[in-house]
């Protein structure tokens, strides 16, 4: 390596590095400085109450339908957006991106201008016994619109990048479009997977506004972790409040390391199929200069 | 195809519903009171405030995040396992700690004597903090997946690493790079929680639009407050169409 | 780069996380199903945020151990008084409300959600009390006795946005009655109002993150209610306050919802015995039984310049003239401050 580019390579890293630092890093300690700050109790008793351990488990539920739905979801509208063409696919791929561009109140007033109790929709869900807004479902709703983009936005750009012909090479030897994908397509995109879900259940763990719009803020019953934060800071319960927001980034962090693992023990086991792919590779003379052809 | 079905019913169902009623809602006392809404002067200076933020912030993240993704990816360094864990913690912390902590350093007891609360730059700030990992986690898969051989046989020719960057790493990653801004771009929109705490609230001067809008509905004005929602989602697709078109333009004269 | 084995691999380990979130999912469904529970006694309680550690750990406990309450049990919602009207006018179930001003509940009884004789008892719907004070740095370092000081060129006043914090407008109203009884007409009285505004460097959404600001370092003295200065002295927080002569009486209304059941009535009959009203005392509210007040005095001093909003027409008039939106003089004047083009 010359010392030009080991220059270059050392401060890139130290302005990346400063940057997360002044911008991240130091913040996320304060956060561990702040919660235990006047000792253990404080911070334990507030999680293990039971207002404590109920928004625990209710932000593990909203996360848990809304991240592996906006998955699969995200995974198939990536693929009908980048290989196919249709008329109006530009107006569904902006579609995407509006979760976002609203602001958290608005979208839980929306919802709740479509699935109160007092309107056609929620009324219809009300008399048959399913209520809504003011309740579990309508937090989830909420969660699900929130994280939508993520794995979609992930997944997309891998695609175009990776291009087609692996998939249109597996298709001529006669694999079905289900092969296709298990094999060849997902396991190309599987770091844009890792990363979306990741970022998915980031924001869905972090959301607050449009969740406590439509949550009916119900003590013991209607709050997440971000509520109950909140409702712990309104309470001066401040360390409460900062442990409950430590337990969220925890969480963060065990799914992003969780989906790395997935990932690497992905890569561990494509260095023992080398073989295998040398012996497809003998059979049908792919073009390793694919990038080249694009 | 049952694919594109099921995807776009997703897609109307969760996404366009919501929106639409939010459409309707602001046109609730006619074209006249929607007009008078959106030209409302605190409202207009709210919406550049936003936008003139957002385009900064995005700006930043272009360069910012793609160095990071960058560093995360092609360098080693020890606890670099840990640097890549914590980028996305801004987007799980609620937003009322993301503020507080924001607060707590940047605020009037700064600990590190920098005290640009209470000033439009902290509008960036608190923006900045909140969108720190799209732009990265949007290039570190393409990178990823990136197939070196190029850069390595650019390399033995003599081509220097800014040119091996620009010509052809750059384009690889600039659908993603893009995919990443327009995310950035969208949640600097709408951020709420994080930024009063840390900007002031003063209208006119650090009020972003988000904050505007939450006061109408305060002041009994939903109507009003879907207006400028509308507004503010119009301008927003505008500037994620740019984007795309941006994105797709480079990829075609890139690749062609 | 890509091989059968390996999608089968990746495949497997992608459902298997699968289902271990929808494992996760199930527990929690079962979990949260378990904590939830509301039997047909419940009284579901929607009320503004500050009082929650009063009726949570003191009057709910107490209503319980009387023969009334005894089967009673409680699902309670705390958040900003305004949301939570919107909240119920949108059809969230609440047998019992209670807000921080008479407009949230105005909103309900329009919307048909509380009967429209709520006010009709003796206390007109009122069950606390409380006033607008100035909370100032320990010490009162820069000498701050009354709103007069709010536009003193030295002093850097904290008051959140009236636009988007309805219990602001108690603070906006005491400024602008304490220069009417001072003397002034109503166009001078709304000129100090704007000078104050002026004067105002952070206008946060809420009370509660005013006092955060504050705390965190900005500003010298902090518009807000006594009440919220009690709790957050009896919180550690480092300030004092003043109450200044002539000041004006919050008022913080309760009712009971046109569906609340014979306990929940029975509750907010409660909440005017003398044993709620000592629990409200003991939180920093004052009591509207004039004899459980005369038990606390000592902890709240009458300033003698004090006023209500009956003085401006009530609520139901100072709503729209003042905080009207895009035409009450208030409003009005957080436009002007900013505009360069008008005034």
């Amino acid at each position: 390596m010359t010392e030009a580019s080991r220059l270059s390579r050392y401060s890139l890293r130290f302005v990346a590095l400063f940057y997360l630092a002044a911008l991240l890093m130091i913040p996320v300690a304060i956060i561990f400085y702040r919660t235990f700050q006047h000792g253990l109790s404080e911070p334990i008793d507030a999680l293990t109450s039971p207002e404590g351990m109920h928004a625990f488990w209710l932000t593990m539920l909203c996360v848990g339908i809304a991240v592996p739905l906006n998955t699969v979801f995200g995974v198939t509208t990536a693929l009908v957006l980048v290989r196919q063409k249709f008329i109006g696919r530009g107006f569904f791929n902006s579609l995407i991106d509006l979760p976002f561009a609203i602001s958290p109140v608005v979208i839980g007033l929306s919802l709740i201008l479509i699935y109160g109790p007092n309107e056609a929709v929620g009324g219809w869900f009300m008399d048959n016994g399913i209520q809504i807004i003011f309740s579990v479902p309508g937090m989830v709703l909420a969660t699900v619109f929130v994280s939508l983009p993520f794995v979609v936005r992930e997944v997309m750009p891998v695609l175009q990048e990776i291009g087609t012909e692996q998939e249109q090479a597996a298709e001529t030897l006669g694999a079905s479009p289900w092969q296709t994908f298990w094999r060849i397509t997902l396991p190309s995109i599987r770091w844009g997977v890792t990363y979306g879900v990741v970022l998915a259940t980031a924001r869905a763990l972090g959301e607050f506004g449009a969740v406590s719009v439509v949550s009916g803020k119900i003590t013991g019953q209607t709050e997440t972790l971000p509520l109950f934060v909140q409702s712990e800071f309104q309470n001066f319960k401040v360390e409460g409040a900062y442990a409950a927001a430590l337990v969220l980034a925890i969480l963060a962090l065990v799914v992003l390391f969780g989906m790395s693992r997935i990932q690497r023990r992905s890569d561990v086991s494509v260095a023992g199929q080398v073989p295998a792919a040398a012996t497809m590779a003998e059979d049908v003379p792919l073009d390793p200069d694919k990038k080249e052809n694009n | 195809m049952l694919t594109r079905g099921v995807a776009m019913m997703w897609l109307s169902v969760i996404v366009l519903i919501p929106v639409a009623a939010v459409v309707l809602r602001s046109l609730d006392g006619g074209l006249s009171a929607f007009w008078d809404a959106i030209s409302a002067p605190e409202a207009q200076s709210a919406i550049k405030l936003t936008f003139i933020s957002s385009l900064i912030v995005v700006a930043i993240n272009i360069v910012m995040g793609t160095m990071i993704a960058w560093v995360l990816v092609r360098d080693e360094f020890p606890g670099k396992r840990y640097v890549n864990a914590i980028i996305d913690l801004p987007f799980a912390l609620p937003t009322i700690v993301a503020g507080l902590t924001l607060l707590a350093l940047y605020g009037a007891d700064s600990p590190i004597g920098v005290h640009i609360a209470y000033t439009k730059a902290a509008v960036v700030l608190a923006l900045l903090f909140v969108t720190l990992p799209f732009v990265v986690r949007a290039v570190q898969p393409v990178l990823l997946e990136l197939d070196r051989d190029m850069e390595e046989a650019a390399a033995s020719l003599g081509a220097s690493n800014v040119r091996i960057f620009r010509s052809i790493v750059l384009p690889n990653l600039t659908p993603a790079i893009l995919a990443g801004a327009a995310l950035a771009f969208a949640r600097a929109i709408g951020e709420f929680g994080s930024l009063v705490l840390l900007t002031g609230n003063i209208p006119f001067k650090t009020q972003v639009a988000s904050v505007y809008i939450f006061g109408r509905i305060e002041s009994n004005n939903t109507t009003a407050a879907a207006a400028v929602s509308v507004l503010l989602l119009v301008l927003s697709v505008a500037m994620l169409f740019a984007f795309q078109l941006f994105s797709y333009w480079r990829t075609r004269h890139d690749r062609g | 780069m890509n091989t059968s084995e390996f999608g089968t691999q990746t495949r497997s380990r992608k459902i298997g996380a699968r289902l271990g979130i929808a494992g996760v999912a199930l527990a929690a469904t079962l979990g949260v199903a378990a904590c939830g529970g509301s039997s047909g006694n419940t009284i579901a309680l929607v009320a503004y945020s500050t009082p929650q550690t009063a009726y949570e750990k003191g009057i709910e406990p107490a209503f319980k151990a009387t023969p009334d309450g005894k089967d009673a049990s409680f699902s309670n919602s705390f958040g900003s008084s305004g949301d939570q009207s919107r909240a119920v006018e949108s059809g969230q179930p609440a047998d019992v409300v209670a807000f921080s001003l008479e407009p949230d509940v105005t909103r309900l009884v329009d919307a048909g959600k509380v009967p429209a004789n709520w006010n009709q008892d003796q206390y007109k719907g009122i069950v606390t009390d409380s006033v607008v004070v100035l909370m100032v740095r320990p010490g009162n370092p820069k000498n701050i006795k009354s709103f007069n000081d709010l536009t003193r060129s030295d002093v850097d006043v904290i008051d959140p946005n009236p636009a988007t914090s309805g219990g602001a407008r108690w603070n906006i109203m005491a400024i602008y009655g304490s220069q009417i009884n001072a003397g002034k007409t109503p166009a001078q009285a709304l000129d100090f109002v704007k000078q104050v505004i002026g004067n105002t460097s952070v206008q946060d959404n809420s009370a509660r993150d005013s006092l955060t600001t504050f705390q965190g370092g900005k500003g010298d003295v902090l518009v807000g209610y006594e009440n919220e200065a009690i709790a957050a002295k009896a919180n550690g927080v480092n300030l004092d306050y003043v109450i200044p002569d002539s000041t004006i009486k919050i008022e913080n209304p309760i009712a009971a919802t046109t569906s609340a059941s014979d306990a929940a009535k029975k509750f907010v009959t409660y909440t005017r015995s003398d044993a709620a009203q000592q629990i409200y005392a003991d939180n920093g509210y004052r009591p509207v039984v004039p004899s459980v007040f005369a038990k606390n005095k000592a902890k709240f001093p009458i300033p003698s310049g004090l006023f209500t909003i009956d003085q401006f027409g009530g609520w139901s008039k100072v709503s729209d003239q003042f905080f009207g939106d895009p035409n009450g003089s208030v409003i009005k004047i957080e436009s002007e401050l900013g505009n360069p083009t008008s005034s």
